[in-house]
């Protein structure tokens, strides 16, 4: 089973090649440079040094959000675009997920953070389950975006020493300290961010479940409306809002 | 494809184009620059009107959506495999960004993975390839009017990829002062349409509305204006208290945008001394441009060429010409290629 797997959700671009148990190839950058220039090139360097024929790839794992909504398309675009023309299926792996699977074994709630501005973060809690030759992946808190204060809230509830990691982490880190009353941590650089390779293992995973998506109808999950639909449903329910308390609605336009 | 002395012949050269600039997710199939074999276009429109215009993020989302089904139906629609494409084109540009992105990740990923060549595009380009199609006669050089939602060219096209701008617009472009002025009047979104039907039932000289031109470059557009007058108009009536004739507004602001147009085009077809004019864009489906444009050109001489209405508007088939032209001029895109939503026309990356 050979997987090829793209994470570009955040500022890292990167690619990997998973064969069974074997991490034949990852490509990293964390550099301000547009997806659009490094992803494929990285891709196609990959490919190349490896000596991969595309045609062998079983799957195409993909950091399937949250993230910024720019290097989602990218990925997702290219993901698909890679499926049309292979005729390969995807693993849409949610991007918290794979950036906790990078602290696998670690038996310290985990706690991913990207930066998701507007005064929030994306998260997600998760620990990794003992099993018997292999730990698993369990969600404490499915991803979502969260303001920093309402995450802590939720870490200090469960009590537990908690790790983390992602750019959030570093944007926020003077907030998580005032509010934290659990014993933390911060993941070290070679962990700390997204990466192609973790995607991979899940896709792995998922491929072995059969849960795997058609190129076509794979999108990514934002997360988030678009402002102007965020705007469109508030000026709905404040319409609605006001013929509940019968006021008409003339004015709101 | 045999050459015209009929002793070389050349390999047909099968391009797969993609166009996602704006709000339509398009892929065609076409043959040696000319010959359409498919032209899927899944239109967003309706999404977009209940917001009154273009929304970016959420057209880049319906790309995202749509970008697989309708490549796979341009080549099912051709009865062409990946195999047998012989590049594989895209617009980059101009555009909006997150559009642009969409189209140019899965196009570059599609040549990637089917191992084909990658031609980046210029949409107006694309748009002003589209009188190749079905007009297989016409070849530079020529003069062409490219008038859409978010461009105002006149271009002297001078070779296949050597584009000349003789004008441009200083401020609003055609379409979007439609758009515009469709929205005052409350005929809606998209205004273009709208405007060119409720026309057909006013008064062109109803009222007089300006015609703009541009102090230091004669063959410049400004609309901007136009619209300013038009909305002071119909201020003026509401303070006055007198009723609005909408098809009249229409109808005389649609007379001062064309009068404009087919005089810009009529001066530089005569400065330059060109006999063949083309007009492209989304507006060139304006049936009352159409007409003006045919009728100048009738009374000067010129040959008029212009593209179906279902070429106008943003399509994949003219990014196909376009890239074909490219193709054979021989241009070849890296994987880095980026989306870049304003490209100058002519301008090569």
């Amino acid at each position: 089973m050979k997987i090829l797997a793209l994470e570009s959700s955040g500022l890292v671009a990167g690619a990997a090649l998973l064969e069974d148990h074997v991490l034949v190839a990852e490509y990293t950058t964390d550099y301000k440079k547009t997806h659009s220039q490094t992803l494929l090139p990285m891709l196609a360097e990959l490919c190349r040094m490896v000596e991969l024929d595309l045609k062998t790839v079983d799957v195409i794992g993909v950091a399937a959000g949250p993230g910024s909504f720019t290097g989602l398309r990218i990925g997702s675009a290219t993901a698909k675009g890679l499926g049309l023309a292979l005729g390969v299926p995807l693993a849409a792996v949610p991007t918290m997920d794979a950036m906790a699977y990078n602290l696998y074994g670690c038996q310290r709630l985990i706690c991913p953070m990207m930066d998701a501005r507007r005064a929030q973060v994306y998260t997600g809690l998760y620990f990794f389950e003992k099993g018997d030759g292999q730990d698993t992946l369990r969600r404490e808190m499915p991803q979502r975006a969260l303001s920093v204060a309402d995450l802590t809230e939720e870490i200090n509830r469960r009590g537990k020493e908690v790790i983390f990691l992602g750019d959030g982490a570093d944007v926020y880190r003077k907030e998580l300290e005032a509010r934290l009353r659990v014993p933390y941590s911060f993941a070290p650089a070679f962990c700390s961010r997204q990466r192609a390779a973790s995607v991979a293992a899940l896709a792995a995973e998922y491929a072995a479940q059969g849960k795997l998506v058609g190129a076509a109808a794979f999108v990514p999950e934002y997360l988030r409306l678009s402002q102007a639909e965020r705007e469109r449903m508030q000026a709905d329910e404040t319409q609605r809002e006001q013929m509940r308390v019968g006021i008409k609605p003339e004015n709101l336009s | 494809m045999e050459e015209k002395d009929g002793m070389r012949q050349q390999e047909d050269v099968w391009i797969l184009a993609v166009e996602t600039s704006c709000d339509e997710t398009a892929a065609a199939v076409v043959k040696n620059g000319r010959q359409v074999l498919s032209n899927v276009i899944y239109s967003q429109i309706d999404l977009h009107t209940l917001y009154g215009g273009v929304v970016p993020e959420i057209a880049s989302r319906k790309h995202i959506e749509k970008i697989n089904p309708v490549i796979e139906k341009a080549l099912a629609d051709a009865g062409v495999g990946l195999e047998q494409i012989t590049a594989v084109a895209v617009t980059c540009g101009p555009g909006l960004v997150g559009a642009l992105l969409v189209g140019v990740s899965a196009a570059k990923a599609i040549a990637f993975a089917a191992g084909k060549p990658l031609v980046g595009v210029h949409h107006i380009e694309g748009h002003i390839c589209a009188n190749y199609i079905e007009n297989k006669e016409l070849e530079p050089p020529f003069l062409c009017l490219v008038v859409s939602g978010g461009h105002s060219h006149l271009v002297m096209v001078r070779d296949y990829g050597t584009y000349e701008i003789l004008g441009r617009t200083r401020d609003d472009a055609a379409g979007e002062a439609f758009d515009k002025v469709a929205r005052a009047i409350g005929l809606g979104y998209p205004g273009g349409p709208k405007i060119d039907k409720v026309s057909c039932e006013g008064n062109p000289d109803a009222i007089a509305f300006p015609r703009a031109k541009v102090a230091d470059n004669s063959y410049d557009f400004s609309f901007s204006g136009l619209k300013s007058a038009v909305l002071n108009y119909l201020n003026a009536c509401r303070m006055k208290g007198t009723p609005v004739e909408r098809a009249d507004v229409a109808a005389s602001f649609q007379k001062a945008v064309v009068d404009v147009l087919v005089e810009h085009s009529k001066r530089a077809l005569e400065d330059l001394g060109v006999k063949k004019f083309a007009v492209a864009g989304g507006v060139a489906s304006n049936s009352h441009l159409r007409a003006a444009l045919q009728a100048m050109c009738d009374e000067t001489g010129v040959l008029f060429y212009h593209p179906s209405p279902v070429f106008c508007t943003d399509n994949a088939a003219m990014i196909g010409s376009a890239g074909y032209y490219e193709y054979c001029r021989g241009v070849r895109h890296g994987w880095d290629l980026n989306a870049v939503p304003g490209l100058k026309l002519g301008e090569r990356i």
